[in-house]
């Protein structure tokens, strides 16, 4: 396991020719050419409204989609199965049905906005960064709210409900009910649902992959796919590796503020 | 909630419920519907303009013919996706079963740094270690004689190192679980280390075993970045991810084959989340699952 991370410390500062041999040490000149790589500042740009956006209206979406799912009605179970197939479904094949759904000729996205009289012409999506990025995002948040939901819910399990029977005492209305006592005790859920949907959500590969393949160029590249691209498609290992260790600092970060939320809700609980 | 607190206006409010419920069910299967209504339009139908919503020709036989076509491509992307998931998830349940029933049974000296380790891998995924992974088989290709790159090995020693972490930590939970008192009075009555084991603590281990064996194979199965890196210049190796994604580079035509591959694909382990539901929830609330 640690093997890689060493081997890719050691490539960042390395010249690998095309054909994957070291050439010798070359120090920081692996960075500097990553650092001055016009693509790279409107990539790591991208990767942050990515990451933020996805991870964002997933958790906006989840929270009030476990609420839900955990009052009982009749066919709750059977929303709760279709709610995994989208988890449980290969990311890249569910990709593929939406880069079909959004085809401008063949595809029924724009079929369905045509016949509601949205749009006169059709659009082609993923044709444009304006257009692909949002598209890509809506996907990527649709395969991460499953996740997120079922953490959510898991949560609401260890919610004691003679908390809610004292705050009705009290005569406290739902929303403060929701807010005062729910989402405190939510807490730890939803820092580990935050922290593994940015981890996700940051190294996502498949969405981009087989929808744009992160092109033209790199304008739909996130920095796990431009790493990705530099490596398996321009065969530049040496400046991949330098990319993939920013990427390693960066989610190490994170997970280090996630640490100090969690160790500081220890501390804020009194035992 | 107690009874009298439901209003009039709530009442009202929940005979809606399985309403909007079926159209929430409906929005996240509506990829899939419509995967299935592709799969099954004929040839030419694909690329009418404006497309119809549904098939007006419904050709079942798609389902079939698809593995008859190309030499029976599509077979073998299923061979190699079988192969690699199966073999991962063995090699993973085989190291992680004793490696979480010690840490679970036995307060060693490195025991936390051990967890969080497990927790610190776990946050590190395999794609950001393409370079990495790919540029130590090389080396160990070199030295012990062993072909990784472009073969099922590599993959297979990929899947299983990057499930095995979450595989001990979900299982030494439900080790954890087990009170100890259970295999001590089996072993009085005679039952030897083994036997208690198999007995007893691997049948009251069961709901953690399944979840594992099915989370392994799942995360094995729909695999892809590595897939792509690793076997993409030996075709006969492709596993249905990367089999799948190279439909896109033909005509429109055939996505119906595409789609038909895809459903196939996925109904078995949508069918394998649904039996670990419950423990979902369940290995949720313990700790973090994936």
């Amino acid at each position: 396991m640690l093997r890689p991370i060493l081997v890719l410390f050691q490539t960042s500062r390395q010249d690998i020719s095309r054909a994957g041999i070291a050439r010798g040490s070359v120090g920081w000149e692996n960075f500097t050419r990553l650092f001055d790589d016009p693509d790279f500042a409107p990539v790591l740009a991208r990767t942050a409204v990515w990451v933020v956006a996805v991870v964002g209206v997933t958790l906006v979406i989840s929270l009030p989609l476990a609420q839900f799912l955990d009052k009982p009605f009749p066919g709750r179970r059977v929303v709760r199965y279709a709610l995994l197939v989208p988890w449980a479904a290969s990311v890249l094949m569910t990709a593929l049905s939406f880069r079909w759904m959004l085809q401008p000729f063949f595809g029924l996205v724009n079929q369905v906005l045509i016949d509601l009289g949205f749009i006169d012409e059709r659009i082609d999506f993923l044709a444009k960064p304006s257009t692909a990025m949002p598209a890509m995002m809506a996907v990527a948040i649709f395969v991460s709210v499953p996740f997120t939901t079922y953490v959510v819910l898991a949560g609401l399990q260890t919610v004691p409900g003679s908390l809610y029977e004292a705050a009705a005492i009290d005569g406290a209305t739902p929303w403060k009910r929701y807010t005062k006592i729910t989402l405190p005790m939510l807490r730890p859920a939803i820092l580990v649902a935050l922290l593994i949907n940015i981890i996700n959500v940051f190294n996502s590969f498949p969405i981009i992959w087989a929808m744009t393949e992160g092109g033209p160029q790199f304008t739909t590249s996130t920095s796990t796919v431009f790493m990705y691209k530099l490596a398996v498609q321009n065969r530049q290992l040496d400046t991949s590796a330098a990319m993939a260790v920013v990427n390693l600092g960066l989610i190490f970060v994170v997970v280090l503020i996630y640490l100090r939320a969690s160790r500081w809700q220890e501390a804020a609980t009194p035992a | 909630m107690s009874e009298g607190m439901v209003t009039e206006r709530s009442s009202h409010v929940r005979r809606f419920m399985p309403v909007f419920g079926a159209l929430i069910a409906l929005f996240f299967l509506a990829p899939y519907i419509q995967m299935f209504f592709t799969a099954v339009k004929p040839a030419g139908e694909l690329t009418d303009t404006p497309p119809s919503y549904l098939p007006k020709q419904w050709v079942w036989s798609n389902f079939t013919t698809l593995f008859t076509r190309n030499d029976g491509a599509v077979v073998d992307y299923f061979r190699s996706s079988l192969i690699i998931a199966v073999v991962s998830t063995l090699v993973v349940m085989i190291v992680a079963v004793p490696a979480a029933y010690y840490v679970a049974r036995h307060r060693f000296r490195w025991r936390t740094a051990f967890l969080l380790l497990i927790i610190v891998t776990q946050m590190i995924q395999p794609t950001s270690l393409v370079v990495g992974v790919i540029r130590t088989f090389i080396d160990l290709e070199a030295t012990t004689g062993i072909t990784l790159v472009g073969d099922y090995t590599g993959l297979i020693l990929v899947n299983s190192a990057f499930n095995l972490t979450f595989a001990v930590w979900i299982l030494q939970g439900f080790f954890a679980a087990i009170p100890a008192e259970v295999e001590e009075a089996a072993e009085m009555d005679g039952a030897g280390k083994f036997t208690t084991m198999r007995k007893i603590t691997l049948p009251l281990a069961l709901p953690g075993l399944v979840t594992c064996v099915i989370f392994t194979f799942v995360a094995a199965w729909n695999e892809f970045a590595m897939a792509r890196a690793l076997v993409f210049g030996n075709r006969s190796r492709w596993p249905l991810t990367l089999g799948l994604s190279d439909f896109t580079q033909l005509y429109e035509d055939e996505w119906n084959y595409l789609f038909a591959a895809s459903l196939i694909a996925i109904i078995p382990v949508v069918v394998l989340f649904a039996l670990i539901e419950r423990y979902l929830i369940k290995g949720l609330t313990a700790g973090a699952i994936k």
